[in-house]
């Protein structure tokens, strides 16, 4: 077992498309944090960004750019990039200096401005870069993978298009006590399966945006907190490990898996795996989670995470969807921040996004959509090539 | 009119001809097989070898499962005006136990595959250039 940090405080910028300048964004969410702790900024001794690589240099040196944004005070920074996962490893950098005791207190940031549409490969003739070869040779976009995972789904576990169209009710509902969220609209059954298919079985509105939106968390030793007189959220584990080879689920942006010809695949998957290194470091099981945020790119991909999650065995999760545990109220809470359904998707902010909301629910502070006597929580996610990122806090 | 020139859209990654195959590479030491061609350092954590043989994959296998896209994707995709749906399976080789992605053959339908169904390579045209029809595997059904 790892030992606990404490979360001192969170804050995010609303979800949306603002067209402003990400470091504005990221600075709110920032300044947030700082108050919800009881911090200035001064008190702050290193920057740990989650980078985005899409708002040039000053993107790529995120951590620099709000120590800078913020007023230079002499703070060490960090910088990770992990795709969708950047978020977790910085964390996971500013938690590993903690438990060093390098520092006491870090503020950990991600924000991101987003362009509009499918995302796409860098440009120029790349023909070496996986990501771009699969754009040019296949017309293998993001939502080609999510819609080969939920056929896979209606073919080996008799999933429906109804089931995937309820994921996303059932988020959007959620979301909708969700100040933070880009989108405040309920949708029905029928509105789902009416938008236009997109990547068969995927609809529109299945199918995660992407947004601006910046997410931002302290987190200091259990020392520091004690000394401010705070009983804090802890995080318990910070799973980002990579795959055991041979990876024999197809992951983008690859052409293929690996060959299991030659060595045997491993016991667990990838996004198994995940989530049983959180489980391993936090001493806990699924069995003591109380709700879980998981990366819904896709509404089918959300059923995939309930197993992946130890929710349930394999081929369940349509049942444990249909028989409403998910859902606030309900057994096993999941998204009840309205996931990437009700967010799109902010790269480097997203799984920042989840550990704010896993401490406003472990405090009771998520309002109208708090689940109730909520202890435990945990966050699961990959990032291209290979990210994972789980987090687990608990009270 | 002339005909037009036939070329891969990639060299080295198929083999034309009747019974087209795709190109891989195999360890020479531990066994294992790779595409796209790795012929560097091998990717089994326990082998060090930099030693591989180019090798044609078996040119069947089984869905692993499939999707059909209605929506023009982004550069560097070509797509001319007339933007039609294609789709695209993700095949499992048997011998190599491992899972290849490529477009469905022009002509078969979506509603016509199943996960398990039996699939073969075969080489189509991708798109046109002016003077050059470029190529690229596909995924076909196999027919008795």
């Amino acid at each position: 077992m790892a030992k606990e940090v404490a979360i001192l405080g969170v804050g995010m910028h609303p979800w949306g498309k603002w067209g402003k300048n990400f470091v504005e964004y990221g600075i709110k969410a920032c300044n947030d944090a700082l108050d919800d702790a009881g911090l200035e900024w001064n008190d702050i001794e290193v920057v740990a960004g989650a980078e985005t690589v899409r708002n040039g240099y000053a993107g790529y040196v995120a951590g620099a750019t709000f120590a800078e944004a913020l007023g230079w005070s002499g703070a060490r920074v960090s910088t990770s990039y992990a795709a969708c996962a950047s978020g977790a490893q910085a964390i996971n950098n500013a938690r590993a200096m903690i438990l060093a005791d390098m520092a006491d207190v870090i503020l950990v940031v991600g924000a991101d401005t987003t362009p509009k549409g499918f995302l796409a490969p860098n440009a120029g003739e790349r023909w070496a870069d996986p990501d771009w070869l699969r754009f040019r040779l296949m017309g293998c976009t993001n939502p080609t993978y999510f819609a080969l995972y939920a056929r896979r789904r209606m073919d080996l576990y008799g999933a429906t298009e109804e089931d995937f169209a309820a994921v996303k009710v059932k988020n959007a509902k959620h979301g909708m006590a969700n100040p933070y969220a880009r989108y405040h609209k309920e949708f029905t059954l029928e509105q789902v399966l009416e938008s236009p298919m997109v990547a068969d079985p995927l609809r529109l509105f299945e199918i995660c945006a992407t947004s601006d939106g910046a997410a931002a968390v302290v987190i200091c030793s259990m020392e520091y907190a004690r000394k401010h007189n705070v009983d804090p959220v802890k995080i318990r584990a910070v799973s980002t490990i990579t795959p055991t080879y041979p990876q024999t689920t197809i992951d983008m942006p690859y052409f293929s898996t690996d060959s299991a010809a030659a060595v045997e695949e491993p016991a667990l998957s990838f996004k198994d795996s995940i989530a049983q290194a959180a489980y391993e470091e936090a001493g806990l099981g699924p069995e003591d989670m109380s709700l879980a945020e998981v990366y819904d790119l896709s509404s089918a991909l959300e059923l995939d995470w309930y197993e992946n999650i130890g929710l349930c065995p394999k081929g369940d999760a349509e049942k444990l969807l249909r028989d409403g545990a998910t859902q606030i109220g309900g057994r096993i809470p999941v998204n009840p921040s309205g996931g990437l359904a009700s967010f799109g998707e902010a790269v480097p902010a997203q799984a920042l996004a989840q550990v704010c909301e896993l401490t406003w629910q472990l405090r009771g502070q998520a309002g109208d959509r708090q689940v109730e006597g909520a202890t435990a929580g945990i966050t699961a996610n990959v990032g291209l090539f290979g990210h994972g990122s789980s987090v687990i806090c608990s009270v | 009119m002339t005909e037009k020139n036939v070329a891969p859209s990639i060299e080295g990654w198929f083999t034309t001809g009747d019974t087209p195959h795709l190109i891989g590479t195999q360890c020479k030491t531990c066994q294992t097989y790779f595409f796209p061609k790795q012929d560097l350092f091998c990717k089994n954590p326990a082998c060090r070898s930099t030693e591989f043989d180019e090798v044609e994959l078996s040119r069947t296998g089984k869905i692993w499962s499939y999707t059909e896209h209605y929506y023009r994707p982004p550069e560097p995709y070509i797509s001319g005006d007339d933007f039609e749906p294609y789709t695209i399976a993700a095949v499992e080789l048997d011998k190599e136990k491992m899972v290849i992605l490529g477009q469905v053959a022009n002509g078969v339908a979506h509603a016509d595959l199943t996960t398990g169904l039996a699939m073969e390579i075969v080489v189509e045209t991708l798109y046109e250039e002016e003077d050059t029809e470029r190529t690229v595997w596909k995924w076909k059904p196999v027919t008795d």
